[in-house]
């Protein structure tokens, strides 16, 4: 029964795959309506499944392996389709699928009257799939086969709007970069393979101690490259932005909420490989605070809505990586559930906004929409607040948890990273909210009468997440209090090796830990308040400070040059090594090749007339050989390369004088 | 004969029926008038022929390592020359694929080729034959006479059916093809003399060669086989080859042709030269490695899709050596695997190409933008194609390319980490060909086109199926492997070389 549901719950969502798939290529033979039905509907079983799957796993939270069949091997290397149902896939599997039924359902809406419809749901079902593969994989292989699916996904669904060149370049862009990231995963596996000689997780974990630091290091690092490019971390985050390409539920979904998580999920999951390996995780940490900070800064000028979003989500993974890199493993994946929940409800609202304005993107563009659309402004104030940290909404809790953490081991510089992000994080959603709703409306006037709320299918989900974003971060307070609420309960025995030392630290700093909450809640007070003051009370500043600020307006505001560079640094001369190949090719390989030829011409002219004058009267074989070749020849009408066509006769000719010389010779002896 | 089991299924004469067979439909040929019924002729024959090589699937016992569904004649009695084929979990897959892409060739053909229909409809056929041939001979001579039988039709298939430059690249074929296969023959001559004055390739396998010997012969086969693969730098008649040829030539050059090379040095190189192989392997493997890095940024710089396709032919065999030469299990059984998924998948991709340009006459990735529009279902098929080449899990290609790396990665890390950055720019020029050509806005020419037809999805179908059947249930298609791979290390004098 276990082992059936378990096996369902990605099997639901493929079965979608497979019908609306083919009703694509079968020329839609079923409506919009079943299309969509049956995408939803296979999550919301998936999801059901999980919250079945959550409840059999909160009596038992010890790893339970379900093996569905035995996808391939060869000699000693055995590699199972199988799922591990631990605490953490359980609540992997919740985000997943429950965020994931909200946008899909959100996404009928949103989508409504588009061309690409079932083909839409196909992808985003598809993406289902490889997700739930990726967090419920038992070794990791099935973690590959759903990491590189999910960027497949990513692929298509941001190349979703094929016809649009700066899709189809943002698509490719994604894949690339993630490629990237994947080599670096595979390796990892090889050299786990090479370890262990094994790839299940559980039997790797349970000998982890046997690894030496130097092996424990290069796994880390290899696993860590593979994390970058899913997590759009630096140096590989330029994609994400760009991504930015796709549909708006796309956006929420697969770019915000899931699968650029996955690799948070990786590191957690590892956690016994990176506690062997300290400077391993420290490079995590670093990342992560670097990334966290860079990104936000970014997102403070960015101009288009999504793309502020964007850099957002870059930034919070950042905060996640950080989390990971500290230790705090349990609060990198409360900060993954909180952050799923508000970010995936800014996006939508975003696409809310972007709907009402017939496909507006750009804020400057935008002001004045409270009014106008007013249910979607009450949940995008409740997403800015929850990102910005305001007291007892989910991001509050989850973040400060982090920044205790860092602080409380004695990370200082990586508590500052974090807090400066958290300042730019909760000013640039502050202006990103007043631009938006408030002040004069700018919206251009051919726009402004089309505004309308949009429809129940859209709002209801946006309820449901404004609502998990509020009281979503109770799970980790509820019942013990700080650090001790259900939700590290219930993980504890999934990082337990990592738990112990941080539980004493905790109750030293049990002052401090207020203390620092209450300093991280006055960064974002104080975020909000630079927001107010610049684009409510004095909406002249920004212009002021852009001026006076040009040289550091313009680094952010072009992203610190970093997509320039790689083109400069890889992308041309990766393409101009291709170039210089090719020519190496025709005039290295290919005269040299001529060269040889033409000595073989001359010592075919010799052998021809050797041929003639001493063996052509012996043998009559030749003879025949040489006149088809020659009838074969004609019929090609052969005029430029005549002198191939003789070293051509020649050599059939000392072939079947080899032949015959030989096989005589053979004989005779 | 030893180490071959006798035919005894319900199909007596199997592998010579299926190597007979389609000269039976050349023969039938010469008695019908009219092009149609030709192509029916050739098509019923081709299609007749797979059907009948299906029971060596079935019928196959994975766990021998045995020659099976043998056949011994003798034929020639001084020199002992015996016609005596059959078939292990080496060559299973090569002959499965040759029959199974030979009906997809004809169909392929079908509207394609306008002249001489039943000329190109012969060579197709006498090419299959040499192909089954060369895949199942057990005797040297044998081999070696469906060796240099194949070359004469493919010659033909480029230089008469070919593009504007078909006789410079015909020719630069046959002579690259002709140098290596000169080199055998004299490889095969001095195993004679050396071996115990026979041809039987068993009992060539059996025998000692000393260590100087083993260099010289394993040089021969190795420029043979080279060339055939193509391995770099032996690789520059393959785009030629490729460009001109048409498309049913394409396709059995990329998805069989290139397969002999790989199974020369699995059938002949490894287990009769293991001392040689050993010592020289670090040189094939750096031009392994080579062809895999030099393909792929090869193929970067193309804007000719054909050499664009060739070129990554170039890198994805780069694996299937890399494979062999690592010399473990795992790498063997990928590369063999490989073999079978790169003709598979190559093999569609060069479909995809032909059925473009039979619309547009341009191979020219410019000329032929943004299909996804008018041709949604081409679109469909030639992403899966890419995504297929490019080793996305869930794909033929994954499991190949990942038992070779694993292979590799035994054997030395830092060629492995070097193969593995042949897969990233796999990645980048296989999706940024398929950016240009399925994706953006189509142009004037290509806004009109025709969607792909039944007849034509006809011919990429089966290719899909495979692609998601290996890549989802490898294991039947693993399994007849396990113990002939097995046998080639009880022949190199030593097991695996595992962790």
């Amino acid at each position: 029964m276990f082992d059936l549901i378990v096996t369902l719950i990605p099997v639901f969502p493929l079965l979608a795959v497979l019908a609306n798939g083919l009703n694509v290529m079968l020329g839609h033979r079923y409506s919009h309506e079943i299309a969509h039905r049956l995408a939803w509907g296979s999550v919301l079983l998936s999801f059901l499944c999980s919250v079945w799957v959550l409840g059999q796993t909160l009596g038992h939270p010890e790893p339970r392996t379900v093996v569905a069949y035995r996808w391939f091997f060869g000699a000693d290397l055995t590699v199972n389709l199988s799922f591990l149902i631990d605490p953490l896939t359980c609540i992997m599997l919740l985000v997943v699928t429950g965020v994931g039924f909200l946008i899909h359902v959100y996404s009928v809406g949103y989508m409504h009257g588009e061309e690409g419809f079932t083909r839409f749901f196909a992808y985003m079902n598809l993406f289902m799939v490889s997700m739930l593969l990726l967090v419920m994989g038992s070794n990791y292989v099935v973690l590959f086969i759903g990491w590189e699916g999910v960027g497949l996904c990513s692929y298509l669904l941001i190349g979703y709007y094929y016809d649009r060149v700066s899709a189809a370049k943002a698509a490719t862009k994604a894949f690339v970069v993630n490629r990237i990231g994947d080599a670096g995963f595979l390796l990892a596996i090889f050299l786990v393979f090479a370890n262990f000689g094994t790839l299940e997780y559980t039997e790797i974990f349970a000998r982890a101690g046997q690894l030496d630091s130097a092996a424990a290091f290069s796994i880390a690092i290899c696993l860590l490259i593979g994390a970058v490019g899913k997590s759009a971390q630096l140096p590989l985050h330029t994609w994400l932005p760009d991504a930015m390409e796709g549909p708006t539920p796309v956006s929420a979904l697969i770019h915000a909420a899931t699968m650029v998580t996955a690799g948070v999920y990786m590191v957690v999951r590892n956690h016994a490989i990176y506690d062997l390996a300290p400077d391993a995780l420290l490079i995590v940490g670093v990342v992560g605070g670097v990334t966290a900070l860079f990104a936000a800064t970014i997102g403070l000028v960015q101009t288009d809505i999504k793309r502020v979003l964007a850099y957002s989500t870059v930034s919070q993974l950042g905060f996640m990586f950080l989390a990971c890199g500290v230790g705090a493993y349990v609060a990198a994946i409360f900060h993954l559930v909180t952050h799923a929940f508000f970010k995936a409800l800014l996006f939508l609202s975003a696409g809310s906004v972007i709907h009402a304005l017939s496909g507006e993107q750009d804020i400057r563009r935008m002001g004045g929409l409270w009014s106008k659309i007013p249910k979607t402004h009450g949940v995008f104030l409740v997403g800015t607040a929850a990102i910005a940290g305001f007291p007892f909404l989910s991001g509050w809790w989850s973040k400060d948890e982090i920044l205790g953490h860092a602080f409380v081991h004695g990370h200082y510089v990586l508590w500052a990273l974090g807090a400066t992000a958290a300042f730019c994080t909760a000013f640039y959603m502050s202006r990103l909210l007043y631009v938006t709703f408030y002040g004069e409306s700018r919206v251009a006037h051919e726009v402004e009468h089309h505004i309308h709320e949009s429809p129940n299918v859209m709002v209801y989900p946006l309820l449901v997440l404004a609502f998990l974003s509020v009281v979503g971060g109770l799970i980790g307070v509820i019942p013990g209090g700080l650090e001790n609420g259900w939700f590290h309960q219930f993980l504890q025995p999934v990082v337990r090796s990592a738990g112990a030392g941080g539980e004493a630290a905790h109750e030293e700093g049990h002052l401090l830990v207020y203390i620092l909450m209450a300093v991280t809640t006055l960064i974002g007070v104080a975020g909000w308040f630079t927001a107010h003051y610049f684009y409510k009370l004095k909406p002249e500043q920004p212009d002021l400070l852009m001026n006076r600020m040009k040289g550091a307006y313009t680094l952010i505001l072009n992203k610190y040059w970093v997509d320039e560079a790689y083109d400069k640094a890889f992308v041309e001369p990766g393409k101009a090594v291709g170039r210089s190949f090719d020519k190496a090719d025709t005039a290295g390989i290919d005269r040299v090749v001529v060269a040889v030829e033409q000595v073989t011409d001359l010592s075919a002219a010799g052998s021809t007339w050797v041929e003639k004058h001493v063996i052509y009267g012996g043998l009559n074989v030749t003879g025949y050989a040489n006149h088809l070749a020659a009838r074969v020849l004609r019929r090609l009408q052969s005029g430029l390369v005549h002198h191939y066509a003789a070293i051509l006769v020649a050599g059939l000719v000392v072939l079947v004088n080899l032949i015959v010389l030989f096989l005589w010779l053979g004989g005779a002896s | 004969m030893q180490d071959v089991i006798l035919n005894t299924t319900a199909l007596p004469h199997l592998l010579t029926l299926l190597i007979a067979l389609p000269l039976v439909g050349v023969a039938m040929m010469a008695f019908v008038k009219d092009e149609a019924a030709v192509k029916h002729v050739a098509f019923w024959t081709a299609g007749i022929e797979f059907v009948l090589s299906l029971p060596l699937y079935l019928w196959f016992d994975p766990a021998r390592y045995e020659m099976q569904f043998g056949e011994v004649v003798p034929w020639i009695t001084k020199p002992p020359i015996s016609y005596a084929v059959g078939i292990d979990g080496i060559s299973l897959w090569l002959v499965l694929l040759t029959t199974l892409l030979t009906p997809i060739c004809v169909v392929c053909s079908w509207t394609a080729i306008k002249s001489r229909v039943r000329e190109f409809m012969i060579a197709l056929l006498v090419m299959e034959t040499a192909m089954v041939g060369v895949f199942c001979a057990l005797n040297f001579v044998l081999f070696y006479v469906f060796w240099e039988a194949m070359l004469i039709p493919m010659y033909l298939l480029i230089g008469v059916w070919g593009g504007v430059d078909r006789i410079y690249a015909a020719i630069k074929f046959f002579l690259y093809t002709l140098a290596g296969s000169l080199l055998l023959l004299i490889a095969i001559i001095v195993l004679y003399f050396q071996g115990g004055q026979t041809f039987d390739i068993l009992a060539l396998t059996r025998a000692q060669y000393s260590e100087p010997l083993q260099a010289w012969l394993f040089w021969a086969f190795f420029v043979a086989f080279a060339v055939k693969v193509p391995m770099f730098p032996f690789h520059t008649w393959l785009p030629d080859a490729h460009v001109q040829a048409p498309t049913a030539g394409s396709v059995i050059l990329a998805s069989v042709l290139l397969k002999m090379g790989a199974y020369g040095f699995l059938r002949f190189s490894l287990p009769m030269l293991p001392d040689a192989s050993f010592r020289f392997t670090p040189v094939v493997l750096a031009l392994s490695v080579i062809a895999i890095l030099y393909g792929a940024y090869m193929a970067l710089a193309q804007s000719d899709l054909k050499k664009l396709i060739a070129y990554s032919s170039v890198s994805h065999m780069g694996f299937v050596t890399l494979g062999i030469f690592v010399i473990n299990t795992q790498g063997i059984e990928g590369a063999l695997l490989q073999m079978l998924n790169h003709g598979v998948t190559t093999g569609g991709l060069f479909l995809c190409v032909g059925l473009i340009y039979e619309r547009t006459h341009s191979r020219q990735i410019a000329d032929n933008g943004g299909l996804s529009k008018p041709m949604p279902r081409y679109a469909a098929c030639l992403v899966i194609f890419a995504l297929s080449s490019l080793g996305l899990p869930g794909t033929n290609s994954f499991v190949g390319e990942f038992l070779v790396l694993v292979g590799s990665f035994i054997y030395s890390k830092t060629i492995a980490a070097l193969a593995t950055l042949g897969i990233i720019l796999a990645a980048v020029y296989l999706l940024w060909m398929v950016q240009r050509i399925a994706f953006g806005v189509p142009t004037e020419k290509t806004a009109k086109l025709a969607d792909l037809n039944w007849c034509e999805m006809a011919t990429l179908v089966p290719l899909i199926i495979l692609i998601f059947w290996i890549g989802v249930f490898p294991n039947p298609f693993l399994a007849p492997m396990h113990a002939s791979v097995a046998h080639i290390f009880d022949a190199m004098g030593r097991v695996g070389v595992l962790p």
